[in-house]
């Protein structure tokens, strides 16, 4: 009898453990079919297209003047972007997690709002500010400062949405190192700043890192505000995406496959080096 | 001789909520003084406004005759010890315990030499090349202390520098620290809830309260005298006695206990009576009280033994295992209460939270 139910048992475990093989077996199917599809076939599509007229075709685009200025114009965009929205990131999350103020949950909601919007609106909202009878727009001509289809508008336009990155990354890295260490920095003698960049900075570095990794890969992709911004000046405010978009439109395909595939190529590695860092922090964190 | 710490009428409101109303006291030069109290009775709050790591919202803090009540962090000199040792967990031991030389600019050569000295002190050179996350949580706290040494301060401030370590090594700890102290004599202000502790390490205890401090003085005189019904309750265990005050004795039924003469005839009141004060008689006298014996629990060398007096009310023991051996379950004893010290308090509404209080941590 005993013996009879344990069988039964063992068969009933065996069933039961095939069928569980079988559920992971598919849903890992799926997402590899998932990913692959979704990501992977693209990629592998632009590298195919842009390699395949040959070595030539990559070497003369590149020394297309148009090029290397839009390739320019993106890492000075990129530079002038992660350097405001680091150290402004880093203020922002410091004052979110250490002060308790009137306001701080709605700080804390409008970070996100970059994220909600479509970038096409930020362009938008900065033309209304900045464009033909826009509120700021006579200060600037009177001083004789080009901000719309200029340089100022579009790095402003790219901080402004690569502005949740840093603080988001940030801010649970602060959050759990609390304040002890600050405090015991503080009475050993060190000065606000010391505490800072000795002991504070230290330990949100990775989160830092990260949060500096994404900044930069958004704001070299950006697109939607820049466009409107930008006046699309051939030569003098085309990015790299800009150039992209117009050589779509004019059928030169092989040249807009090249710097798509270079993009995508830099994007790819601060993906990897975003996951290198990710492994180096759980290692140190073990 | 390192200098003592005065604190004037110490007050700090956090929003509505006063943690601490009205705090004097001074730390004598060169002792260990301990603020003594539960959890959320404002020492914590008090060591943080001497380190200047809370602004106090009135009052005045002396350090060497100089008031340092508005000065920075920095500039008082304090060294701090953390409950949760607070190791900047980036840096190896070396480097920790040279973080308050560095940032004060002091020579390499200097820095190194003074952090082997502190990390031989606390018995640690092995580790000096050890990340914290490495270390146990005794070897943290000693780390911790000497960060806190290393840059000679003028007083060694210790928040509840045991509370996160397990009972054995909160021991050991203990002993290591009472002979640090005597080999450096550094003028210590010593935060804890533990009361062996602080009459064991303190020369001086402040009783800590709901923010006030009830009772300031030597060990033995919180022990033995207790000025409130609160620190009667909080220090040393004792079983509490209800009863009325009747010619200077607390009368309960047909049994009393003396030393109730500073109150008034008629009032309720309540006994303290320390579970070591209670003897067994042997022959009936004026003074002793029938008791039931209702169990008794071995602690080794000692046993306790709760009886049950006449009138309802439980009476903890604690008496020498070969006076008890014969002792069985409702066995009918006659109880000395003569040798306890009895310490009173009108009974009031406010006096009954006090009573809990002392109540939860007898049962910790």
């Amino acid at each position: 009898m005993s013996v009879a139910v344990e069988r039964v048992r063992s068969d009933d475990l065996k069933r039961r453990n095939r069928r569980r093989r079988l559920a992971h077996g598919g849903i890992l199917a799926l997402c590899l079919t998932y990913v692959a599809a979704l990501l992977a076939l693209p990629l592998v599509g632009i590298a195919w297209t842009a390699l395949k007229p040959g070595w030539r075709t990559v070497t003369s685009t590149y020394a297309m003047a148009d090029v290397q200025h839009a390739f320019y114009l993106t890492a000075i965009i990129t530079v002038m972007t992660v350097v405001v929205t680091t150290l402004f990131g880093v203020v922002v999350a410091w004052v979110l997690v250490r002060q308790r103020f009137l306001g701080r949950g709605l700080l804390n909601a409008l970070v996100d709002t970059p994220f909600a919007l479509s970038p096409i609106t930020v362009g938008l909202a900065c033309v209304l500010l900045f464009g033909r009878g826009g509120w700021f727009e006579p200060f600037f001509a009177a001083r004789g400062i080009q901000i719309m289809f200029a340089l100022p508008s579009m790095v402003l336009v790219t901080v402004f949405i690569c502005i949740p990155f840093v603080i988001r990354e940030v801010q649970p890295v602060l959050e759990e190192i609390g304040t002890q260490e600050e405090d015991a920095a503080r009475t050993l003698g060190a000065s606000v700043t010391q505490s800072f960049l000795r002991v504070t900075l230290p330990n949100i570095r990775w989160g830092l890192l990260y949060g500096i990794a994404l900044s930069t890969a958004r704001s070299m992709g950006e697109i939607g505000a820049v466009l409107l911004v930008s006046g699309l000046i051939q030569g003098k405010t085309e990015t790299a995406t800009l150039l992209i978009f117009r050589w779509v439109e004019e059928r030169q395909l092989a040249g807009a496959y090249v710097v798509a595939l270079t993009l995508a190529m830099v994007s790819i590695l601060i993906i990897l080096a975003i996951e290198w860092l990710k492994r180096k922090r759980v290692r140190e964190d073990a | 001789m390192s200098t003592p710490i005065r604190v004037e009428n110490l007050t700090k409101h956090f929003g509505d909520f006063e943690a601490v109303r009205e705090v004097t006291f001074t730390a004598e030069a060169g002792k260990i003084t301990a603020l003594l109290g539960p959890s959320g009775s404002g020492k914590s709050t008090v060591l943080r406004m001497i380190a200047g790591l809370e602004t106090p919202t009135a009052g005045r803090i002396w350090m060497e005759g100089e008031e340092t009540t508005d000065k920075s962090v920095q500039e008082r000199r304090v060294g701090f010890v953390f409950q949760h040792y607070a190791l900047f967990r980036h840096m190896t031991v070396a480097q920790n315990v040279t973080f308050g030389l560095a940032v004060r600019k002091m020579p390499r050569t200097e820095q190194r030499k003074r952090a082997e000295e502190l990390l031989e002190l606390v018995q640690l050179g092995p580790f000096r090349d050890r990340y914290p996350e490495q270390l146990s949580g005794g070897q943290r706290q000693r780390v911790a202390l000497a960060r806190a040494l290393a840059p000679r301060p003028r007083v060694l401030l210790l928040d509840e520098p045991f509370g996160a370590l397990d009972a054995r090594v909160r021991q050991e700890l203990r002993r290591w620290l009472d002979d640090l102290h005597r080999e450096l004599g550094v003028t210590s202000l010593l935060v804890t809830h533990d009361q062996d502790e602080a009459l064991e390490l303190a020369n001086r205890v402040v009783v800590m309260h709901e923010g006030r401090a009830e009772q300031i003085g030597t060990p033995d005189e919180i022990y033995n005298e207790p000025a409130t019904a609160f620190v009667a309750g909080f220090v040393g265990s004792s079983s509490v006695l209800h009863g009325h005050v009747v010619d200077g004795h607390v009368q309960m039924g047909p049994h009393r206990v003396p030393g109730a003469d500073h109150l008034e005839e008629g009032v309720a009141a309540r006994a303290f009576v320390r579970p070591h004060d209670v003897r067994l008689s042997t022959a009936e006298n004026g003074e002793s009280v029938r008791a039931i014996v209702e169990r008794v629990s071995g602690l080794g060398w000692l046993s306790r033994v709760v009886l049950r007096l006449p009138d309802g009310q439980v009476l903890m023991a604690e008496l020498p295992v070969e006076e008890v051996s014969h002792l069985k379950l409702g066995d009918e004893v006659l109880v000395d209460l003569r040798k306890s010290k009895a310490f009173m308090a009108p009974q009031t509404e406010e006096t009954a939270s006090e009573l809990e209080a002392g109540e939860e941590r007898r049962a910790r």
